[in-house]
């Protein structure tokens, strides 16, 4: 059973960040409530204010822009939505390959890519996938508006760099130029993934230029791996590559002991989907 | 401080929505979840309670034709919208073609999961008419059976698709 609150309806961001000021640690965004109603029925947390910003208009659109090589995603857009757009189908189509993935139908259909990133479960495909995608996120509050890199937006266990009173608004996603791939790989036997890698390479003139390779869902939040993309830049994208660098992932990834899996187990599979994600990333890169 | 039209001071707030087409106009505790409101406000016990966490299914209700855990799911999100419960299948006395397959194809054993199973199933079927077994059991995968080990519930919506696909083709 859920406890007494009160439901708002702002209808512009400045209104909402001005009411998270106002009421502080009393209230809360409420966008699809799939996370935030499950921790206030199992009475994990209270708030007296439910800020339900799902009346405030613009937040939930797709666009490409072509100038500027980068496609933006509302923060109140569904994980259905993402999966279903056909912008993003066609320009970005690792995104929707990924949401369509996400949880289950009902829970796609309700839940919003913003509540999934503020929340920062570590389990999160997206967060995972963004961080190796570059993403930036756009915070706004009734002061003005900053943007934050995805890397820098997860700063531990369900915690992100967002100020108490900002709105997560906006996701702006670069799009891939041709010599660059993306690959997301996952494996899970429960609702979210028990570990998850994804990747990114950008490769010119027969070698790697520049890598990024994200480990998920086995620790804290996405954990970039900074060594395993040394060793692989400069390098010609090759299977002896990707396996030594797939064992160097596994080796120092850190683990988090929870869930159903072994931390063996997880360390185990973070190389299989490392690997497998630098192959498609490699493959993608040269098509 | 600008607060909402639908919330009153005591903590109410109104509704206006229609549950299997018929409007409803409620006022109801904020907190009501759109399973306790159908169930213990409407009286129509077909959804159930199971997990209470998403994970089911058990307590699928369709919004504006969308599948959604009503367990988690605030009333307040009904508002302006057409709720379909499994009651609102059979409304007019005859089976749904969903739950004429589930019947003929075996696919109830318990019953617990059915309501949820063919709502879900109808929203596949209208998205989708002839989905493969791979669509179904990706489209399904969040409505838990324990009872029926799946296959049953697989070749019932492929015999609903194909029904209602001959009954379109041949009306
Ligand atoms: C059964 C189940 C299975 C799942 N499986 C997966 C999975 O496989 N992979 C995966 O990635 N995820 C999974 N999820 C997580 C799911 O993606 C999220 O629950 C959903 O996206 C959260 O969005 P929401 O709009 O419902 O957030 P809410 O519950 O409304 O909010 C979540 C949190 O974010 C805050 N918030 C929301 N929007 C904003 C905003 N715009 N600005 C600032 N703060 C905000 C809220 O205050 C709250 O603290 C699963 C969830 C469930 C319940
Ligand atoms: S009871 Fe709602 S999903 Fe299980
Ligand atoms: S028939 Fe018993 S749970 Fe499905």
């Amino acid at each position: 059973m859920l406890s007494a609150f009160t439901l708002h309806q702002p209808v512009s961001v400045t209104e909402a960040s001005e009411m998270l000021r106002h009421y502080g640690d009393d209230a809360a965004i409420y966008a699809g409530g799939t996370e935030l109603l499950v921790l206030m029925k199992e009475r994990l947390v209270h708030f007296a204010h439910l800020i339900d910003i799902k009346q405030i208009p613009g937040l939930s659109s797709i666009a490409v822009d072509d100038a500027a090589g980068s496609m933006s995603i509302g923060s109140l857009a569904s994980h259905r939505a993402l999966e279903r757009s056909p912008l993003i189908r066609e320009r970005a189509p690792l995104l929707a390959e990924v949401e369509s993935q996400v949880a289950n139908i009902r829970v796609r259909n309700a839940g919003t890519i913003g509540g999934n990133l503020c929340f920062a479960e570590p389990h999160s495909d997206p967060a995972t996938l963004f961080v190796a995608w570059d993403a930036h996120f756009t915070l706004a509050s009734a002061g003005g508006s900053r943007t934050v890199a995805a890397a820098d937006f997860f700063t531990g266990l369900l915690e992100t760099a967002r100020e108490p009173d900002e709105l997560l608004t906006g996701i702006d996603l670069p799009l891939l130029p041709s010599g660059a791939g993306s690959s997301y790989q996952r494996f899970k036997t429960h609702e979210r993934p028990a570990a998850a890698a994804a990747a990114t390479l950008w490769v010119e003139d027969g070698r790697i230029r520049d890598a990024r390779l994200v480990a998920g869902s086995v620790g804290i939040g996405p954990e970039r791996l900074p060594a395993t993309e040394e060793m692989i830049k400069g390098q010609e994208p090759d299977a002896t590559l990707f396996a030594r660098a797939a064992e160097l992932a596994a080796a120092s990834v850190f683990i988090e002991e929870e869930g159903f899996e072994s931390a063996e187990y997880k360390r185990h599979l973070i190389g299989v989907l490392m690997k497998r994600a630098l192959a498609q990333a490699a493959e993608r890169a040269a098509s | 401080m600008t607060t909402t039209t639908r919330m009153t001071e005591t903590g109410t707030i109104t509704i206006d929505a229609t549950v299997n087409g018929r409007p409803v106009h409620a006022t109801i505790a904020a907190q009501t979840t759109l399973l306790d409101f159908v169930r213990e406000e409407l009286g129509l016990r077909g959804a159930k309670r199971s997990c209470d966490v998403q994970v089911c299914g058990a307590c699928t209700m369709l919004l504006d034709g969308t599948p959604v855990s009503s367990c988690c799911t605030l009333a307040w999100e009904a508002q302006g919208k057409a709720i379909t419960t499994i009651e609102g299948l059979s409304a007019h006395g005859s089976l749904d073609p969903i739950q004429q397959a589930f019947v003929d194809t075996g696919a109830v054993q318990c019953g617990f999961c059915t309501s949820g199973m063919v709502l879900t199933a109808k929203s596949l079927l209208a998205d989708n008419p002839s989905p493969s077994r791979d669509d179904i059991t990706a489209y399904m995968s969040g409505n838990l059976c324990r009872c029926t080990g799946y296959w049953r519930i697989i070749d019932a919506i492929q015999l609903a698709g194909e029904r209602m696909r001959d009954k379109d083709g041949g009306s």
